[in-house]
């Protein structure tokens, strides 16, 4: 029960976007469309599992004054071999989510969880909570993503539903800050209503 | 005129945050005050100029004749991180003005993606040294001015009577929306 528990925090009570709004460079910029902003969660996710594993792994060989960098250095080389990875085998989605990939370095997201959870706690442990936020991340990337593509070019996952073009501005950058706002104010009305 | 064309379309056109939203999270969180705001624009103009230089140095003359561009992701974060904290030694020691009014928000940039985000962007883009130098400089002072423009409006929106559900975070990400719409006004312009 207690290991579902922390799969379900980093969904819904400590979802990493909604919640506590870590992460918020990719979020906007990768979500034009529901499939983008899937496989930059995807990405996101494997690194931060990765990362959280080895992480508690190590934690007892770290001196804690150099721990911080030595976090980095972990997450920097998944990262370098997912980028590797999505370049070879998805090179289309690779293109398209360009420079945040390698980004994924400085989400803050990972070097929280790793500051915050794998430092702490067991490798099983550590390994639920990265894809529980994981998945966190990972649903609130792409329900932005398929909101922008549904209003912006009239398609959900790539399937057009509609004829002719969508709002384009929901595409573009203002779209991405207005719509993830008013996800934001659905989410916190969801939530407190629950509560 | 090639250098002007650099300027204006990284200040403007392509604004590091409101169009290709790097260094989204310093853009919402100090985004309070505008003292405060004009301070970490200031160290980031600073701080991105600087590393520029440096990632650029280091790309050419270390990463591409070992041939371990890959490498690059690693090497870049470190040396970043590295440079933010010899920047904050030596301002203390040289200028402690300027350390003064720096300081609290050096140590904020190592994570602000921006920095890293610009690093790799002169590297894809195939800069020169001197292009490199002006696109960063030109990235930073786009952020700088988004980020006091913001703040603001934030100071203002203090004072208005924002609905519950809405207060924080997605009243400001709304505001920034309809900036950023404002922004898309100068894309004819390059």
């Amino acid at each position: 029960m207690n290991k579902l528990k922390i799969i379900l925090s980093g969904i819904v009570k400590n979802n990493p976007t909604f919640v506590l709004m870590l992460g918020m460079c990719p979020t906007l910029a990768t979500t034009t469309s529901a499939v983008n902003g899937a496989g930059m969660g995807a990405a996101t996710m494997a690194v931060l599992i990765l990362s959280n594993i080895v992480i508690s792994l190590i934690k007892g060989i770290i001196p804690s004054k150099v721990r911080i960098p030595a976090y980095i250095v972990v997450i920097a080389a998944f990262v370098t071999i997912v980028e590797l990875l999505m370049k070879a085998y998805l090179p289309e989605l690779s293109k398209s989510l360009g420079v945040f990939i390698p980004l994924i370095v400085v989400n803050c997201i990972i070097l929280g969880r790793a500051e915050g959870f794998a430092a702490k706690n067991g490798v099983l442990d550590s390994a639920l909570d990265g894809i529980g936020t994981g998945l966190g991340f990972t649903f609130a990337l792409t329900l932005t993503g398929a909101v922008r593509e549904m209003l912006g070019s009239g398609a959900i996952f790539g399937h057009k539903f509609i004829s002719g073009d969508g709002m384009l501005i929901f595409v573009l950058a203002p779209g991405a800050f207005l719509v993830l706002g008013y996800l934001m104010v659905a989410f916190n009305k969801l939530t407190a209503k629950i509560k | 005129m090639e250098y002007v064309l650099i300027i204006i379309s990284a200040i403007f056109v392509n604004n590091v945050v409101l169009a290709q939203f790097l260094g989204v999270c310093p853009f919402l969180g100090v985004s309070n005050k505008v003292s405060t705001s004009m301070g970490m624009g200031a160290a980031v103009v600073f701080v991105m100029t600087i590393a520029s230089l440096v990632v650029y140095l280091l790309q050419y003359y270390v990463l591409v004749p070992l041939g371990i561009e890959y490498m690059q992701t690693i090497v870049f974060i470190l040396v970043i991180a590295a440079l933010v904290q010899m920047v904050e030694i030596v301002l203390k020691k040289v200028s402690p003005s300027l350390y003064q009014a720096l300081g609290i928000f050096l140590p904020l940039i190592t994570t602000n993606c921006a920095v890293l985000g610009v690093a790799i962007l002169l590297v894809q883009k195939q800069y020169d040294l001197l292009q490199s130098v002006t696109y960063a400089f030109s990235t930073a002072i786009g952020f700088a001015l988004a980020l006091v423009i913001f703040a603001g409006l934030r100071e203002r929106l203090e004072l208005e009577d924002v609905p519950r559900s809405l207060r924080g975070t997605p009243i400001a990400l709304i505001t920034a929306g309809i900036l950023a719409m404002a922004f898309m006004g100068f894309s004819g312009l390059v």
